[in-house]
């Protein structure tokens, strides 16, 4: 952390120091409070507790003594935290302690100062934090409602809530039997294989006909190429209930409606456009001279494609396929048109169980598809960085 | 067209009549709707697992769509393509769909069994049989749960539908039905009409507005729900205080999950859930839910069925054979809504009313909300 230090770093002074502990304070108590009845108590408690805390600790104490404070800090929130609320307050009140330690110290010895460079202004510094906690924030907001799944679905009693047992870390206030539900329901496992039958399926479709489509649009002589390409990525666009109710009447029209292969046709035609914009992409990066050289050296156009195109845009490629398989295998209203009762996905049951019956396997399968979908992303980054080098190292 | 009716007339005929029917005319396969969670599971325990027992080779496939039953119907039927064999409505629903020609009409005598005695279906089942394509299952009712904690320290339990509109005494949330049945009748009545008259007076414009009134001194405590695992989910999360719902959610709650919620049965809303048959279905297919239906809806079938839900069954005859639950081993017959200490003050739901102002009493309510 302090590899580094671009300004050297002073004492601030306490009229800087304690108001802007004391906020932090209010902030924090402001949580806590609001948690156990009133804000405004939280909020005066503690501002008063972190201004006498952080006045012992820069003015009567000194630096000197910043390592035993420290750890009495994270004491005395400990203890507060034990007493508040038991076992969890144990936890969030070392948690507040440890961060509150640290913050007095790091604004009381100027140390937030270290590692900027010396001629910002004050409103500039406050701005470089400021923005830090706002990008902070809007991760928590976003990351939180999958977060609290995960716990929940541990849940030793069939309802969405924390049950006193499991905020004491009571071991018999978990269970994995909404697991065990999902796996041995006859019902959630047939869902589980059409979804399994359907998706891959799904995706090699989209990825054949979507890679076709880019190349061919991506050629100067094919006509109408915007048109084309404008339809061609429209199950984008147009609403999905409306492309549904679509192909809902049409496919019954032409007995696809409640169909295996019907409701793989769909799915396809909802992946295609990821496909299509993730290989012209590619696609731009491609350098056309090397299939005019593939086929001075008398390579066929087909030889060319599979032997000089695809290993290059093959990032594109699967980067497309993996979005169209999650487009699919994530997919409700379409195949709640489209498919019947045989077909029921994964997607489909969690949404009639939720409707039904509020029941905890449903985020026992929801944490195990957040599982699938981060090792997918994770899969698409490692793709993206090995293309990037690739492209760095491709001629031109 | 003509053929095809007359075949459908035989095939039913030919399996009420009892003539066993070779299985080259019945399709191996049903699509049957229902309502999932615990009520369809009562209904796979008592009568769908022994009859695939009894028919190996048939296989069922269930679509939990019930709650949009008359939407698909209609989507099925424009599209001319009937992909349900055997659709579970409540009885309003299935009075819509009979009145669209999306049901079929059933003549009860001929396609269901006679009850042990030899009653005929009509008589057994009796004024349950609420519309002509409709084979009714089980009574079930809308009541309240409440919990018992989060009474105000001295306060007796509430015993009156109008503790519910009663903010003073009995503080905090309540979970209502977004819609306006019996949250009318329910308003009225805690507004001093009689219950007699209750229909007389929503009738008219003043009553509804007296009604709606009587449910605006509550409405910004109300948390309103549309599904019927809502309210046993806020009532378990301690988030409403009290909450109405289908009294067997109520059950599976409080019996089955150990929760701490009561029950308040006064001016408990009964209701019918059945069957229905689609409209257009090829003779083999129909021939497969005839037969089903016959063994489904017997007198020894429903009263099994009381053993895994605590939903009265429709048939007089199931009445005595009622038992105890299958896997706690309770006795049921307390826990059903028709028990004669559940249903001392019982609302009786008008259903030709609703089936006439319906749409109007949508509109007025859903404008209410929004206000």
């Amino acid at each position: 952390m302090s590899a580094m230090t671009l300004t050297p770093i002073e004492k601030k002074p306490l009229s800087f120091a304690l108001p802007t502990i004391c906020a932090a304070g209010g902030f924090a108590g402001l949580f806590v409070g609001t948690a156990h009845g009133s804000g405004l108590i939280g909020v005066v408690v503690g501002a008063v507790v972190l201004m006498v805390l952080g006045y012992i600790a820069l003015q009567i104490l000194g630096p000197g003594m910043e390592r035993p404070v420290r750890w009495g800090i994270i004491a005395l929130f400990t203890v507060a935290g034990v007493l508040l609320a038991g076992v969890p307050g144990f936890v969030l009140g070392g948690l507040f302690g440890w961060f509150f330690a640290f913050f007095v110290y790091w604004i009381g010895e100027g140390r937030y100062r270290a590692n900027l460079a010396p001629y910002l202004t004050g409103g500039q510094v406050l701005w470089h934090y400021a923005f830090r906690v706002i990008c902070g924030a809007i991760f928590v907001f976003l990351i939180t409602p999958i977060l609290v799944v995960m716990p929940l679905s541990f849940n030793a009693q069939n309802f969405f809530t924390f049950t006193p047992e499991m905020l004491r870390f009571d071991p018999a206030g978990y269970s994995l039997k909404h697991y065990q539900d999902f796996f041995t329901s006859s019902g959630w496992q047939q869902a589980l294989r059409n979804s399994l039958a359907i998706a891959p399926v799904a995706t090699l479709l989209s990825v054949s006909f979507g890679t076709l489509a880019a190349i061919g649009l991506s050629s100067e002589h094919v006509p109408f190429r915007r048109a084309i390409m404008a339809i061609l990525i429209s199950p984008m666009i147009v609403p999905l209930i409306i492309s549904a109710a679509g192909m809902y009447f049409f496919y019954s029209r032409i007995g696809l409606q409640g169909t295996y292969f019907g409701v793989v046709l769909a799915h396809a035609a909802l992946g295609i456009p990821f496909v299509i914009i993730t290989v012209t992409a590619t696609l731009v990066g491609f350098d056309r001279s090397l299939t005019r050289a593939a086929a001075s050296m008398g390579a066929n156009p087909v030889t060319t494609f599979f032997r000089v195109q695809m290993p290059l845009i093959l990032p594109g490629v699967i980067s497309g396929g993996l979005f169209a398989f999650i487009t699919s295998f994530d997919e409700v209203v379409v195949v709640l048109f489209v498919g019947s009762a045989n077909q029921q996905t994964l997607p489909w049951r969690m949404f009639t169980g939720l409707r039904e019956q509020i029941s905890p396997t449903i985020l026992a399968v929801a944490t195990i598809l957040v599982g699938i979908s981060v090792l997918l992303l994770i899969t698409l980054e490692m793709l993206r960085r090995r293309s990037e080098r690739l492209r760095g190292m491709s001629p031109g | 067209m003509k053929l095809t009716k007359t075949l459908l007339a035989t095939t039913a005929l030919t399996v009420a009549a009892g003539v066993s029917a070779t299985a080259q005319e019945m399709a191996n396969s049903m699509t049957v709707v229902s309502w999932g969670g615990a009520y369809q599971n009562s209904q796979l325990k008592a009568y769908v697992e022994p009859y695939l027992a009894a028919n190996p080779g048939v296989s069922v496939t269930w679509d939990e769509s019930s709650a949009e039953a008359v939407a698909k119907m209609r989507a099925m039927n424009e599209a001319g393509n009937v992909t349900w064999d055997l659709v579970d409505a409540v009885a309003s629903d299935a009075m819509r769909l009979c009145d669209e020609g999306l049901a079929m009409e059933i003549d009860h005598d001929e396609v269901l069994a006679a009850a042990p005695d030899g009653t005929p279906a009509s008589e057994d089942f009796g004024q349950l049989i609420v519309s002509d394509c409709f084979i009714p299952q089980i009574v079930y009712s809308t009541t309240f749960g409440y919990r018992p904690d989060m009474l105000p320290a001295g306060t007796e339990p509430p015993d009156s539908v109008c503790d519910v509109f009663d903010l003073e005494t009995y503080p905090g949330k309540r979970a209502l039905q977004k819609r306006p049945i019996d949250n009318m009748e329910w308003a009225l009545y805690c507004d001093g009409v009689d219950k007699d008259d209750i229909y007389d007076v929503l009738s008219t414009d003043e009553g509804v507005s007296r009604a709606l009134a009587k449910l605006s001194t509550i409405k910004d405590q109300v948390v309103w729900w549309s599904a019927g695992a809502e309210t046993p989910q806020l009532l378990a999360d301690g988030e409403v205080f009290m909450g109405s719902t289908f009294n067997g959610r109520l059950f599976s709650a409080i019996a089955e999950q150990n929760q701490p919620i009561e029950m308040m049965w006064d001016m408990q809303s009964f209701d019918l859930d059945g069957w229905v048959v689609p409209t257009g279905l090829p003779a083999d297919r129909l021939a497969r839910v005839m037969d089903f239906l016959m063994f489904a809806t017997d007198t020894q079938r429903l009263a099994d069925q009381a053993a895994y839900i605590s939903y009265g069954p429709a048939r007089a005859s199931s009445a005595p054979l009622v038992g105890k639950h299958a896997e706690l081993g309770i006795e049921m017959a307390p826990h059903m809504p028709t028990d004669p200490a559940n249903a001392t003050n019982p609302h009786i739901y008008d259903y030709e009313w609703w089936a006439d102002n319906r749409d109007d009493l949508d509109a007025k309510f859903q404008a209410w909300l929004a206000q």
